[in-house]
């Protein structure tokens, strides 16, 4: 059974690793819509398969968030990737099964997973 | 929505958008009702915007005119012939209190409030929330205070390794109580 006292060793290790965490400018932001359309078509295990596949790969560049209504609530649930210097990606119906292969096309080795777009649910 | 829970997440959003730093957070569970409260320090709302709330033609944002969150509550919680109560203060806060009927066919489950919790830290790390949920004669308690002060004030609460570990635990103690194994309230 877990203890509170085990986020101790939590703050430990983060703390000796905290430089190999990359600055600022260059991070790549996953961006989850998180309102009444978004949690209602599924929002919150998607994001849970998000961090989880994140924290797996010990992506440090990458940061996941949360927002309010996009605006295409039929689409939802709905990731939006940021990767600095391109254009944004919309990642639309999305399920927790479409994470791994977003994270590791997408944001490993950057290639954008096409058939996820909203360019081809539209 | 499908679960207690989804409507939890959805609401205590609001909290947040209204500028909230404490949300207290309860979940009773008994044989004859289901009964949770979200009370917040937010900006509250003026009495006319109360009278309007569960208007889905209510709403704060700018995307489009309508606002679901609170009708779908409602909705939800009258069906089962509960209902739904919200008070607030401008300036204050606001307290919404749904109560549902579990013997009713259309109740819905209460869902993965681990999940929830997960995602409102998460979304707003430097959120203080104060959670109890109740089953019975049994309850479990958390708060983000009690999660600072063994993590430090640098690290936060929505760094993947941390919130990954919060959700594995609030499903552990969510489990132990939904056994009736927590401790005794």
């Amino acid at each position: 059974m877990k203890t509170l006292a085990e986020l101790q060793a939590i703050r430990d290790r983060m703390r000796s690793q905290i430089d190999l965490r990359e600055a600022g400018d260059d991070r790549i932001r996953v961006v989850v819509g998180m309102a009444t359309c978004g949690i209602a078509a599924g929002a919150r295990p998607v994001l849970n398969a998000l961090l989880e596949e994140v924290n797996k790969r010990e992506l440090k560049n990458v940061t996941v968030s949360q927002t309010g209504c996009i605006g295409v609530c039929r689409l939802e649930p709905i990731v939006e990737v940021y990767v600095p210097g391109q254009e944004k990606v919309t990642y639309v119906k999305m399920t927790p099964d479409k994470v791994a292969s977003i994270v590791s096309e997408h944001l490993v080795n950057g290639r954008v997973v096409e058939e996820y777009t909203i360019g081809a649910a539209e | 929505m499908k679960e207690i829970a989804l409507h939890i997440l959805d609401i205590a959003q609001n909290s947040i958008a209204a500028r909230a730093s404490l949300i207290e957070l309860t979940l009773s569970e008994t044989r004859e009702a289901i009964v949770f409260t979200i009370v917040d320090n937010g900006s509250g709302m003026s009495a006319q915007l109360l009278a309007r709330v569960t208007d889905p033609f209510t709403t704060t944002r700018t995307a489009r005119k309508m606002g679901l969150g609170i009708p779908l509550l409602r909705m939800a919680a009258e069906q089962t012939g509960g209902s739904l109560t919200i008070a607030s203060t401008e300036g204050v806060g606001t307290t919404v209190t749904a109560l549902f009927h579990p013997g009713h066919i259309d109740c819905p489950p209460v869902g993965d409030m681990a999940g929830t919790i997960t995602l409102l830290l998460q979304g707003t790390p430097q959120l203080e929330l104060h959670y109890i949920h109740t089953i019975d004669n049994h309850s479990f308690q958390l708060t983000t205070e009690d999660l600072r002060a063994q993590l430090g004030p640098e690290i936060s609460l929505a760094e993947p390794e941390v919130i990954l570990w919060i959700r594995d635990y609030l499903q552990e103690q969510e489990t132990l109580l939904r056994e009736h194994k927590g401790m005794k309230a």
